[in-house]
């Protein structure tokens, strides 16, 4: 397992010599992103590897490579040592490379059975799908691993464990030697969790080469045989684990030269502006309170899935939480609808640009003005110059770069649509504005513009609550950084005490 | 200068009837004489009226399957108001079916806003039970012409500088509704909500609401046109217009409404509208069997979407810089 990227020593035990699958100085670019950059990876029978790394370090494109969903740029893949291309996902199938994804891809609406042998279904005569011998074979697959499901049961009918181990048992259906499992915990309780640690145990023990992604340093140190850790798209270290402690692997995943830099503000925050009292959800988030001054940027650190867009949706008026209050200017606020939200002065960009941002059907000046409309109409009618003064005025500011306001946003480029997206919030005059990760999926000159762009409004006197999973932005632009897990605040960190370590310390729970 | 898409797909809709229109003239010149051109613009008023009503809805993501029932109800309500109280004035029949097409339209509204009931299903539904209702109402008899009183019926004839006033009202709603689409909130509230439902809601739209709203301007329309229609043809009975709704979203389709929402304009839905009318007016006078109408108009259908799918293949994202400062 020597390779020439490697900053630690190799392990030096007594693995098999050759791999059964082998990721050989793999690229993938993306238009404008490279996503990995010459890693290698290397899984044998037997054992499992931990794949570790901050979020966006690249290893779900590291899983969609070995499974037939992208094609690498560069480098190459070997199956037992020989060189491999798998065109589609089924040709990684057929080779024996299996994956279990975080949110299981199965299909609800079909029978344990059926989903455990889609695509591959024992046949009877003419061709027709045998399906006696599709039950019995799931029935002993399933009975292989102890799980007591009835293979006629619908899929949507099980609890999430339970799918997971049809996702298990659906790999096994297809006799694979490489296993992948992606957070595969994220979602279980902890008597699921250890039943599934038996389970990876009886994987190994027939030989199987496991590769598990995760981000609990706990069932890292647990289960795994070896790690691997990536950081920014490229492999930074690898080893065993008997040879790392928690801290090193820490270290490791967050560690980086500081190659971006962060625009130097001045910090002089105003009076309380808001303040959120006891914010609860029956499932997806609760007890969260803070406050926020006037120009501060308040970051919210956490793994996907801690609850972070969930909460800020509510507070968004987008859900409606169970209980908790909300204060803007010493006055208590309702936010019952989005409407609401604007109209009391908080505004939320959301992540997902394309599906909750802009409307690509209608021309940037509508875009920007859509939550302003009562604004620039008088009795229900539109008043189009007004409409394009405040679109010019706020695309101007974010030097957004258009030949007309008339151009359809689905023509412009993404980091161009990002900023009509901005320009649509902004120009509602907010008091808040809750960014969700402004910089996600943009290149590093236009992070920087967004950065300033941040610092700016907080200078202006705006409160900015900025979602972000990426540390060095985290760190870089926060005054103050709120850590969530499993829906609730783990700490509240400022001043000395925010370094990488805590928020993923407190992030992960360890 | 505003959306060179639409001008675009709207200038070539022009083309293509232009271009229909010469070959009608090669075989029968005297089909695009002015007076028959007007004719023809008579006749297809009513399908004008229904796809403005339907391109709003669909411009929603939703579809409104019964409009033809919608007239047909809201028909049948007024002629049998008619025949009670022949002395009633016609304005006021007008308004009585304008306000009773928009209550069924209401109808379908609430179920898919505060249901959410996919609109298919809402609308098929309720194409149903409209339909039942002609028959208990009417326990499945025709009003004939001679039962309607003589202002009922001479209405959209009468002239008005040339034209009678069936077009003149088609007229009006094209004018009305594009000022609606292009001027007003609301009508900014049905590209958003339709273009991107997730975007329209964090900018403080309610998209059922936005839905609720189209399926009641486009019953609006039907009750409006199931007096027109009743009052032209002077009978009402249970079939009346039957099968009309597909024409109807065949016009929208045809105009350049996108199937998926977001995309369409009021002029679009004219020019569908008319392209069907001016087939189906001259198909007949040049001697094609009528079987080769439903085939000719299937394929401006296919065509339409086709060439639709294909413009919105090539608008991919430009992601040159130099690409998209030169556009």
């Amino acid at each position: 397992m020597l390779m020439e990227t490697d900053q630690k020593s190799a392990p030096t035990g007594a693995e098999p010599k050759v791999p059964v699958l082998a990721l050989r100085e793999v690229t993938k670019t993306f238009p404008g992103v490279t996503a990995l950059s010459e890693v290698s990876l290397e899984l044998f029978p037997g054992k499992v590897t931990a794949l570790v790394g901050e979020n966006g370090a690249g290893k779900s494109t590291v899983v969609k490579i070995m499974t037939g969903i992208y094609q690498p740029n560069g480098g190459q893949i070997e199956i037992d040592g020989s060189p491999v291309h798998f065109p589609t996902a089924q040709d990684a199938g057929d080779v024996g490379v299996t994956a279990i994804h975080q949110e299981t891809v199965l299909f609800d609406e079909l029978s344990v059975a059926e989903n455990v042998f889609l695509g591959h279904a024992p046949r009877g005569r003419f061709g027709l799908i045998d399906t006696s011998a599709m039950m019995d074979h799931s029935r002993e697959i399933l009975d292989g691993i102890g799980a007591s499901i009835d293979p006629r049961t619908k899929l949507k009918d099980l609890g999430i464990a339970n799918k997971h181990l049809v996702a298990i048992a659906r790999a096994l259906s297809i006799d694979a030697r490489v296993v992948i499992m992606d957070e595969p915990t994220a979602a279980l309780s902890q008597k699921e969790i250890e039943e599934l640690y038996e389970l990876v145990e009886e994987l190994k023990a027939q030989g199987k080469a496991i590769l598990f992604i995760s981000h609990k340093f706990d069932e890292i140190f647990r289960i795994a045989d070896s790690y691997t850790v990536f950081r920014d798209g490229a492999l930074v270290g690898n080893g065993a684990i008997a040879d790392v402690t928690e801290a090193e692997l820490v270290k490791l995943m967050v560690g980086r030269d500081v190659s971006q830099i962060f625009p130097n503000r001045e910090r002089n925050t105003g009076d309380e502006i808001f303040s959120v009292d006891g914010y609860e959800h029956p499932t997806e988030f609760a007890d969260i309170s803070f406050t926020l001054r006037r120009g501060e940027i308040l970051g919210f650190y956490g793994l996907v899935g801690a609850g972070r867009s969930e909460f800020m949706q509510a507070l968004f008026g987008i859900t409606r939480p169970s209980s908790g209050k909300v204060t803007i200017d010493g006055e208590d606020a309702i936010i019952r609808s989005p409407a609401d939200a604007v109209g009391k002065g908080i505004v939320y960009v959301p992540e997902d640009r394309g599906r909750q941002g802009a409307i690509t059907t209608l021309p940037i000046f509508q875009n920007v003005t859509l939550p302003s409309l009562d604004r620039t109409s008088k009795n229900g009618f539109l008043r189009l110059a007004e409409e394009f003064k405040l679109a010019r005025e706020y695309t101007e500011r974010l030097d957004l770069r258009a030949a007309s306001l008339d151009t359809d946003v689905g023509n412009l480029s993404g980091g161009n649509q990002q900023k009509v997206v901005i320009a649509k919030w902004l120009a509602t005059q907010p008091k808040v504005i809750i960014l969700d990760e402004p910089t996600k999926g943009i290149d590093i000159g236009s992070k920087a513009a967004v950065h300033e762009f941040m610092a700016e409004l907080a200078a202006q006197g705006l409160a900015v609550i900025m979602i972000s999973s990426e540390i060095p932005e985290v760190l870089g632009m926060s005054d103050r950084v709120i850590v969530m897990r499993e829906g609730r605040i783990a700490t509240e960190v400022t001043g000395e005490d925010m370094t990488p370590e805590t928020l993923v310390r407190h992030a992960a729970g360890i | 200068m505003p959306k060179q898409i639409f001008t675009s797909r709207e200038f070539l809709l022009t083309g293509a009837i232009v271009l229909l229109l010469a070959i009608i003239a090669t075989r029968f010149p005297a089909f695009i004489a002015p007076s028959n051109l007007a004719n023809v613009f008579n006749d297809t008023a009513p399908l004008i009226l229904l796809a403005i009503g339907q391109m709003i809805v669909i411009l929603t993501r939703c579809i409104d399957l019964s409009v033809a029932a919608n007239l047909a109800l809201t028909g049948m309500v007024v002629s049998m108001i008619n025949v009670a109280v022949p002395g009633l004035p016609v304005p006021i029949i007008i308004f009585v079916s304008v306000a009773f097409g928009a209550l069924l339209g209401m109808v379908n509204g609430i179920l898919v806003w505060k249901l959410e009931i996919p609109p298919i299903v809402v609308t098929l539904g309720t194409m149903t039970i409209f339909r039942g209702t002609i028959f208990l109402l009417s326990e499945g008899k025709w009003i004939n012409a001679h039962e309607f009183s003589e202002p009922f019926k001479a209405f959209p004839r009468t002239e008005l500088l040339g034209l009678p006033l069936m077009s003149w009202i088609a007229i009006a709603a094209v004018i009305l509704f594009s000022v609606v689409m292009s001027r007003t909130t609301l009508g900014r509230a049905f590209y958003a909500a339709g273009g991107n439902p997730h975007a329209a809601t964090y900018a403080g739209i309610d998209v059922g609401r936005t839905q609720f709203w189209a399926f009641t301007i486009s019953g609006a329309l039907a009750g409006l046109t199931g007096y027109l229609w009743v009052s032209r043809f002077a009978v009402a009975f249970v079939d009346l217009a039957g099968g009309f709704e597909l024409s109807v979203v065949a016009a929208c389709v045809i105009g350049g409404v996108a199937i998926m929402g977001g995309i369409g304009s009021v002029v679009g839905a004219m020019l569908g509208a008319l392209f069907l009318g001016i087939i189906s007016n001259a198909l007949p006078v040049v001697n094609i069997s009528p079987f080769w109408q439903l085939a000719i108009s299937g394929s401006a259908i296919i065509i339409a979407v086709a060439l639709n799918a294909q413009a919105n293949r090539e608008k991919g994202r430009i992601i040159l810089k130099r690409a998209e400062n030169a556009t």
